[in-house]
C-alpha cells in the first residue's frame, strides 16, 4: 500500500550545509498491517512521518526518493494534489491531543470541520449525525452529549479518542500514529491501543506506529523498523526483533528496558548519546556507541543487508556471536 | 530504628473556584489526603500513581516546599512540620530534589560550575576555592568530565542534563533525595544510564530516595519498597518484591496488568485494559473507597465507608486499603516466555563487551 524508496529529507537554509534528518530510508506497509517505527529522540522517526504527510516545517524538504502510495508518488505531488490525499486517504494523530485540538470550539464543530474539508455538500444535520457516529466508533460513552463538549471538559484519553475519531472520519487507508499513547496513563494507554487494533480490524487500514516504547511495539506491530540517526538499523517481523535481534543498537535497546517481571539487576544501557545530525560519524552512525565496533565500522556506512528471510540489518558485525 | 523520614497523616487541600469577588471557595481539591509513610536510611521508597493522584504534591510537602494542611512530618525523629527560619534553613541541605524535566530545571545562563556551586553558596558552605574543589569532585561522580564545568546547559543532551541535576542535588551532601519522575523525559537507553547512576550513588553514599514515577517497571528496578497512590491516598504499600509478586489491591493489579510487555508472544492474549480507566478528579473524590467507581470488585460496603491501610496476613510490611483484600483471587501475572536463546546469547555478549570496555577505562 505504501512503499518508501530511498527517502532523504534534508533541512538547510540557503548557503548553509544541508542536514539530512532522514537519510536513505526504504520501507513498506501493507493493507491491514501495522509497521512500528522505533527509535530514540533525533532518530528521524517523526520527520519521516511528516515527510509522508508532506507537512515538513520549512526549511525541510524531500531531497531524494519516492513515496509510492496508491499508484502515486507523494513526493512528486503538488500541494494542491497532496491536499486531496491528506486527511482523506492518509490521516495522522499526534502525541498530545490537547495541542492538536482547538480549545475554543466544541468537539462536534471540530469533527464537522474535518468531514467538511473533504465533503463540502454535507448539511449541518448530516454533519452532526456523522460526528456522533464517529464518537460512537471510538467508544466514547454518551456521544450525543459529549459532541457538544469542549476539549478541556474531557480527560486526556477521551481527547485522544476524539483525535482518532477525526482522523478516521474520512475512512483513510493509512493512519500515521506518532507516539499516540505516550502522554496517557498506563490504563488509558491500554484502552487506546485496544481501540486502534479494533478499528484496524474493522476497516483494514494500514497503520504506521511511531513509538519509543518497545512494549507498545510488541503489542501492536506486525513489522518493526528500528531507526538510528536518520537511517534504518534493522527491520524485521516483530517476533524476530525481540527473539532474534541482530543490530547492536537493537540489542542495546532491548537490554535497556526495565522489565516488570524480571528480577531487578543492572540495566544494560547504551553508553554515550545520539550524534547530532551535523556531526555524524563517517562510517556506521552507531559505531561510536557500539561495544562491537572495530576499525571497519568507522570507514564506510554498512548497507542494509538481508540476514534472514524478512529481516534486514545494517551492521558489518552481525550476527555478533560470529565475531572471533 | 528511627526512620530518616516519617510522614503521618499528611494532607494538603486547596480551595478552588468561587469567582473573583466571592469569599467562599466553590470546592476543595484534596490533592494529598492523609498519607503516612516512612523512608529508612539508605532505602528507596517508590511512589507510583497516575496523573492527578497527588504524587508531586506529596514530593513538595515532603521537602517542606509547601506547607501541609494537616499531619506531621519528622526528619531523623525531629518534628519538622512547622519548622521555620534558621532551623529550616539548616535542614534544607539534608533534603534535595531531582526534577523531571532537565531542560526546565537548569538555569540556561549559568555554567555547570555555577549551577553546582549555587547550593553551596546559598547555604554558605566553604569558600570559593573549596566550592571549586567540590564541583571538581561532583562531576566524575555523575559521569561527567571536568571540562564540562565551563559549559552551559544547552550544550548538553537530556541525559547529561539530568546528570547535572543529580550533581546539583548531591552538592550539599544530602541524606534524602526526592526524585520526581527523574527518568520519564529520557530515551530508554539514557533512562537506563540514569537509573544505574542513581543506584550506584546510593550504594556509595548511603542515600535515601523517595522515587516518584508512573512507570511500574522502572520503580521495580530502583525501589526497596513501593507505595501505590490513588486520589491523594496510599492504597497499598509493600516491599517491592512482594508487591509485584502478589499485588493485593485491585488498583495495583489494574496498573500491573495494563503495562504492555516487550514480549510479542503476549500480543494475542486478551487485553488487560480496564473497562473504565477514567478517574474522577481530586475535586470530586467519591464517597467510600475512592477507587470504587473504577473497581471491578466493588460491593456495597465499598461505596459507604473508606477502608484504611491494613496489614496483610503472612506478609510483613505489606499493607493494603481494600475491604475485599482477603477475597481477591490469586494473582496471575501474564505468562512469561523464557527469553529466546539467540536474544539471550547476544545480550550476554553485549554485557560482557560493555564490562570489558568499562574495566579497560
Amino acid at each position: 500500500m505504501l512503499k518508501i524508496e530511498g527517502l532523504r529529507t534534508v533541512f538547510g537554509a540557503a548557503g548553509l550545509p544541508e542536514i539530512a534528518a532522514v537519510d536513505g530510508v526504504d520501507l513498506t506497509v501493507a493493507r491491514g498491517r501495522t509497521l512500528g517505527i522505533v527509535g530514540e529522540s533525533g532518530c528521524g522517526k517523526s520527520i519521516l512521518s511528516l515527510s509522508i504527510m508532506r507537512l515538513l516545517p520549512p526549511p525541510g524538504r524531500i531531497a531524494a526518493g519516492r513515496i509510492l502510495f496508491g499508484g502515486q508518488d507523494l513526493a512528486a505531488l503538488s500541494n494542491r494534489q497532496m491536499r486531496q490525499v491528506r486527511g482523506r486517504r492518509i490521516a495522522m494523530i499526534f502525541q498530545e491531543p490537547m495541542t492538536s485540538l482547538n480549545p475554543l470550539r466544541s468537539i462536534g464543530a471540530q469533527i464537522a470541520e474535518a468531514i467538511r474539508t473533504h465533503d463540502r455538500g454535507a448539511s449541518a444535520a448530516d454533519l452532526r449525525a456523522r460526528g456522533i457516529e464517529a464518537l460512537k466508533r471510538v467508544r466514547i460513552p454518551a456521544p450525543e452529549r459529549r459532541i457538544d463538549d469542549y476539549p478541556h471538559q474531557m480527560s486526556g484519553g477521551m481527547r485522544q479518542r476524539v483525535m482518532i475519531a477525526m482522523a478516521l472520519s474520512c475512512a483513510p487507508d493509512l493512519l500515521i500514529a506518532d507516539e499516540p499513547t505516550t502522554a496517557l496513563d498506563v490504563t488509558v494507554q491500554a484502552q487506546v491501543l485496544d481501540l486502534l487494533r479494533d478499528l484496524q480490524a474493522e476497516t483494514g487500514m494500514a497503520i504506521i506506529l511511531i513509538t519509543h516504547d518497545l512494549g507498545v511495539v510488541a503489542r501492536m506491530a506486525d513489522e518493526v523498523a528500528v531507526m538510528y540517526a536518520g537511517r534504518v538499523a534493522e527491520q524485521a517481523g516483530t517476533a524476530a526483533i525481540f527473539n532474534d535481534p541482530q543490530h547492536p543498537y537493537t540489542l542495546g535497546l532491548l537490554g535497556s528496558i526495565p522489565r516488570i517481571e524480571a528480577r531487578p539487576g543492572r540495566l544494560l544501557a547504551i553508553e554515550g548519546t545520539v550524534p547530532p545530525p551535523f556531526a555524524l560519524p563517517p562510517g556506521c552512525r552507531f559505531a561510536p556507541r557500539c561495544v562491537f565496533a572495530d576499525a571497519d565500522c568507522n570507514t564506510a556506512p554498512p548497507p542494509l543487508r538481508d540476514i534472514a528471510p524478512g529481516q534486514r540489518v545494517a551492521c558489518f558485525r552481525a550476527p555478533v556471536e560470529d565475531i572471533a | 530504628m528511627t526512620p530518616l523520614l516519617e510522614a503521618i497523616d499528611l494532607a494538603r487541600h486547596y480551595p478552588v473556584g468561587g469567582g473573583l469577588f466571592s469569599r467562599k471557595p466553590a470546592g476543595l481539591v484534596r490533592a494529598v489526603d492523609g498519607v503516612s509513610f516512612t523512608v529508612a536510611k539508605g532505602e528507596t521508597l517508590g511512589l507510583v500513581g497516575e496523573s492527578g493522584c497527588g504524587k508531586s504534591t506529596l514530593a513538595r510537602l515532603t521537602l517542606r516546599l509547601i506547607d501541609p494542611t494537616a499531619g506531621t512530618l519528622r526528619f531523623e525523629g525531629q518534628d519538622i512540620t512547622r519548622l521555620e527560619g534558621e532551623a529550616m534553613r539548616r535542614l534544607r541541605p539534608r533534603m534535595q530534589m531531582v526534577f523531571q524535566d532537565p531542560f526546565a530545571s537548569l538555569n540556561p545562563r549559568m555554567t555547570v560550575a555555577e549551577i553546582l556551586a549555587e547550593p553551596l553558596l546559598v547555604h554558605g558552605i566553604g569558600d570559593a576555592r573549596q566550592r571549586r574543589a567540590r564541583v571538581e569532585a561532583l562531576l566524575p561522580m555523575v559521569g561527567l568530565a571536568s571540562h564540562h564545568a565551563d559549559r552551559k546547559p544547552h550544550e548538553f543532551s537530556g541525559g547529561q542534563r539530568q546528570r547535572i541535576g543529580i550533581a546539583r542535588a548531591l552538592a550539599v551532601e544530602p541524606s534524602l533525595i526526592v526524585c520526581d519522575e527523574p527518568v520519564s523525559a529520557l530515551d530508554v537507553s539514557i533512562q537506563a544510564q540514569v537509573v544505574n547512576l542513581l543506584k550506584d550513588l546510593q550504594a556509595r553514599l548511603g542515600l535515601s530516595y523517595l522515587f516518584i514515577a508512573h512507570d511500574l517497571a522502572v520503580v521495580r528496578h530502583v525501589a526497596d519498597r513501593v507505595a501505590v497512590m490513588v486520589l491523594g491516598r496510599i492504597m497499598e504499600v509493600a516491599p517491592a518484591e512482594d508487591l509485584y509478586a502478589r499485588p493485593s489491591h485491585p488498583y495495583t493489579r489494574m496498573l500491573l496488568a495494563a503495562v504492555p510487555r516487550p514480549d510479542p508472544a503476549q500480543r494475542h492474549l486478551p487485553s488487560a485494559a480496564p473497562a473504565t480507566a477514567d478517574l474522577p478528579g481530586p475535586l470530586s473524590i467519591p464517597q467510600g473507597c475512592r477507587f470504587h467507581p473504577r473497581c471491578p470488585m466493588a460491593v456495597e460496603p465499598c461505596r459507604r465507608e473508606e477502608p484504611g491501610l491494613q496489614p496483610l496476613a503472612g506478609a510483613p510490611g505489606h499493607l493494603t486499603a481494600c475491604w475485599r483484600a482477603a477475597e481477591l483471587p490469586a494473582w496471575m501475572p501474564p505468562p512469561q516466555a523464557p527469553p529466546a536463546p539467540a536474544a539471550a546469547r547476544r545480550l550476554a555478549l553485549y554485557a560482557e563487551r560493555r564490562d570489558q570496555a568499562r574495566d579497560s577505562g
